[in-house]
């Protein structure tokens, strides 16, 4: 089947190319239906990233978070209709120690090879989960980092010592919300504080028992445990107060993305035998969990309902720019495509 | 219930080649198969219609079979002399399996439009459930000069309040009928297409926005234009 293709070619510019879908390939063929932009799109859109990269990777159709619904399934395991969430991440090995979002082999979707933005999207069977049918579809639409969240918060259970009674998160974005709010429900019983810049932003993350400004944080408070969501400039910033506030032997989690590397004060690193992980994407296992923990706590639906920001009809390459412009002039949140081209 | 029907009609005399012209591979596949796939994966269609030239059907059954396997919603069926009984042939199918009322809608669309989107197809089962009838355009880029003669320019129009027309063209199935129906044999004579019944009574057609690669593929150098659309994988 001929398939459009909305594709960056270069920086701001979306071309309508197509692609031949094979029909007996053993493909699940999903049409999506609400997409969620992330900043990694950005940085493709605006042309932020390295020139280099940007040559090598474009022309790429763009968004690795969103849903669906199946139109085809040759095997008729899916039925059309069946209501889906997408998985960017596309193993082809697997491996008994090193999960499948950390394999090099691995392709990543809107990184590698084109993403979501398509009239249908051939998936392969095991890179699709099935959603509950009331499950709010514009949440639903960003269940990738919720899942990249979702499985940094399990690998900190696997990492990290047993005294959980302190938990900081550094940022106040929408990273630092969700895994602040996995936090929640992970370790009802801890204290979890949010360190950021931005009050107004801070003020949304009622289920934390303290925020603070990173420029004013008191002196005399117990850190365990550490999560780093800030990403970019301020990651070393970030990092350097985590190691001075945090108690001896606790456990680093690294979630912000950042373009340069970022040196680290390791002779405090030594001194306390501080732990430093890192933690990027997620595989099936994180979205199976996912799907289940919000199907089971509607509740976190509704806290993460406040990050919804504009929900934009695009039915035309001129709606796309319009996400995308919108999605950059937003102080936060995450901008919804109701796909309909 | 709404149908789709496939006009697949057409001999093909234009296409300088002995198939006619949907039966022409683009992408390795006939320009049929990649059409009639886009609408298998709408889910609306109760039925998809392929109305082919009779001496055809045998091979497009064949085709349908090897390469989509059983869809239990296709159907082929013969085309008529023009596009406008080729479409009466639809409506007559649908009647005979009982099917056909006040809200049954068919979705008309040309074989060899192999890149037309769902969102335009969706868009016009909609606006034809409301409006009773709708074309798919796309606003005019070149000007069009009128010529009465063949010789000298007798108009030409504004080029803003211009578009060209596309397909698919949607219509509620027995409004379509009953129209056809009333008009002349002299009126039918200069019917290019089934939404101008719907305009020579003076009924709404509603516009539905297409696309600029939603082409018909009609000459050879559309088939040079489609396949260089369609940019790998």
């Amino acid at each position: 089947m001929l398939n459009t293709v909305y594709r960056l070619t270069e920086p701001r510019k979306i071309e309508i190319e197509f692609n031949n879908i094979k029909m007996n390939d053993d493909k699940v063929i999903v049409r999506p239906t609400h997409l969620s932009i992330c900043n990694a799109d950005q940085r493709y859109y605006q042309g932020t990233r390295d020139p280099e990269v940007l040559a090598k990777k474009l022309p790429m159709a763009l968004i690795h978070e969103g849903i669906g619904v199946v139109v085809y399934d040759g095997r008729g395991k899916f039925k059309p209709g069946d209501s889906v969430v997408m998985i960017p991440n596309t193993p082809v090995e697997t491996d008994p120690f090193i999960a499948e979002n950390y394999l090099r082999s691995s392709r990543f979707r809107a990184s590698g090879f084109d993403g979501f933005m398509q009239d249908n999207v051939a998936m392969d069977r095991d890179r699709i989960v099935l959603l509950p049918a009331d499950m709010d579809r514009e949440v639903a639409a960003f269940t990738e980092i919720i899942s990249v969240s979702n499985h940094a918060v399990g690998r900190f259970e696997r990492f990290s010592h047993g005294r959980k009674e302190h938990i900081a998160i550094w940022g106040d974005g929408n990273l630092a919300f969700i895994t602040t709010l996995l936090l929640r429900y992970r370790y009802p019983e801890a204290r979890l504080y949010v360190m950021g810049l931005s009050h107004d932003k801070m003020i949304d993350f009622t289920f934390a028992d303290e925020t603070y400004d990173v420029r004013h944080i008191p002196e005399n408070i117990v850190i365990d445990h550490a999560f780093e969501c800030v990403g970019g400039t301020g990651s070393q910033r970030a990092i350097d107060q985590i190691i001075d506030f945090i108690r001896p032997e606790g456990t680093i989690a690294i979630l912000g993305v950042s373009e340069n590397p970022v040196p680290i004060n390791t002779r405090m690193v030594l001194e306390k035998g501080l732990r430093i992980f890192g933690s990027s994407r997620s595989g099936r296992k994180d979205f199976e969990d996912t799907v289940k923990i919000l199907s089971e706590h509607p509740e976190m639906v509704k806290h993460l309902k406040n990050l919804v920001g504009d929900v934009i009809d695009v039915r035309s390459v001129q709606d796309m720019h319009t996400a995308f412009e919108k999605d950059m002039a937003k102080a936060g949140g995450k901008t919804v495509m109701l796909w309909n081209v | 219930m709404i149908y789709a029907c496939i006009l697949a009609g057409g001999i093909g005399s234009r296409m300088g080649s002995e198939k006619p012209k949907q039966y022409i591979n683009i992408g390795g596949k006939p320009i049929i198969l990649h059409t009639a796939e886009k609408f298998c994966m709408c889910s609306e269609f109760r039925q998809i219609l392929i109305l082919c030239p009779e001496d055809w059907m045998e091979y497009t059954e064949g085709l349908i079979r090897k390469h989509i396997g059983e869809d239990s919603r296709i159907r082929i069926l013969p085309g008529g002399e023009t596009r406008n009984d080729t479409i009466q042939n639809a409506i007559a199918y649908i009647e005979s399996i009982g099917e056909l009322d006040e809200d049954t809608v068919v979705v008309t669309h040309d074989a060899v439009r192999p890149f037309v989107t769902y969102r335009i197809i969706k868009e016009n089962i909609e606006a034809a459930a409301e409006y009773g009838a709708c074309d798919t355009v796309i606003p005019a880029t070149d000007t069009i000069v009128e010529s009465q003669s063949g010789d000298i320019i007798s108009a030409i129009p504004d080029r803003a309040v211009l578009y060209q027309g596309q397909t698919p063209q949607s219509f509620k199935a027995i409004k379509l009928r009953e129209l056809y129906h009333s008009l002349t044999e002299d009126e039918k004579s200069i019917l290019t297409d089934a939404a101008k019944i719907f305009v020579m009574k003076n009924l709404p057609v509603k516009l539905v926005r297409g696309e600029n690669s939603n082409i018909k593929i009609t000459y050879p150098y559309d088939l040079t234009v489609a396949e260089s659309l369609l940019k790998g994988e």
